[in-house]
């Protein structure tokens, strides 16, 4: 998906982990993804540049589709599609 | 005719042999982390936990056996033992008491260094050593704890923190788990 896309994604939660550390970002995207429904889009916000390439891993270990992720002033959007 | 019912007999033992080693095959690449803790140093107990808790968060099985050193960081703070003899109590004296008295590997300074890090754990995010044990029991992480070690530090179950998933065992449970693991390690 291109950038434009991602952005205008209609997403069903959207996780900040913008506060924490490796390997916070990844807890909290797995303690969200049980909150939304097959299908859906979750958007995890790092600040945390590992993330960007630790969240395409797991979800590609969980089955879960990677969509791409996106550069913020100081931090990332990272896109997600539940399986 | 009898030669046919032969091979055909033949043959039933070679796939029975070759399926039990595609069980065991399959078995040893189960998808576990097995890690041997045997340092106490704080860093090395944060590589620990801070890689568990990716693992966990992947589904996949963690199971932290630890010994020796590491005993130390699964010293509750607030509990005594009591009837040690000499050389426990001189052990119990020396070692660290809890995780959040662990030394640095390098860098130490007399507990400088130690402080520095939690100063900069913090300011940055990174979860504390008492908050990844936290997460950890949530994420179901097994901590098994070498009853050899224990007996040879002289610490005693009563101070040894409260945590879920925390059982007593000895080397074989670790090498039985550890054959069965897709990943192992030692720190």
């Amino acid at each position: 998906m291109t950038t434009e896309e991602l952005r205008n994604a209609s997403v069903a939660k959207s996780v900040d982990a913008r506060g924490t550390a490796c390997p916070g970002p990844l807890l909290e995207a797995k303690k969200a993804i049980g909150t939304i429904k097959s299908g859906d889009i979750m958007e995890i916000l790092s600040a945390d540049e590992g993330t960007k390439s630790d969240i395409p891993k797991w979800c590609s270990k969980q089955g879960h589709e990677y969509l791409g992720a996106v550069e913020e002033d100081g931090f990332f959007k990272v896109y997600m599609k539940k399986k | 005719m009898q030669e046919t019912e032969l091979n055909v007999r033949q043959l039933q033992e070679q796939v029975d042999a070759l399926t039990a080693k595609v069980a065991a095959l399959e078995n040893a690449r189960k998808d576990q982390l097995s890690i041997a803790i045997v340092s106490g140093d704080m860093d090395k107990i944060l590589a620990a936990m801070v890689i568990s808790l990716a693992a966990a968060a992947m589904d996949t099985k963690v199971k932290l056996f630890f010994s020796f050193w590491a005993l130390s960081a699964l010293r509750a703070e607030n509990k005594k033992a009591k009837d040690k003899d000499f050389i426990s109590k001189m052990f119990g004296m020396m070692l660290p008491k809890s995780k959040n008295k662990l030394k640095l590997s390098k860098m130490n300074m007399a507990g400088m260094g130690p402080m520095m890090i939690k100063y900069l754990m913090k300011s940055q995010g990174v979860l504390s050593l008492e908050e990844m044990f936290q997460q950890a029991a949530d994420l179901e992480v097994e901590i098994i704890v070498c009853e050899m070690s224990m007996n040879l530090m002289g610490f005693k179950k009563e101070e040894i923190i409260d945590y879920p998933h925390l059982s007593y065992a000895g080397a074989t449970t670790f090498v039985a788990d550890a054959g069965e693991s897709a990943i192992q390690l030692f720190i």
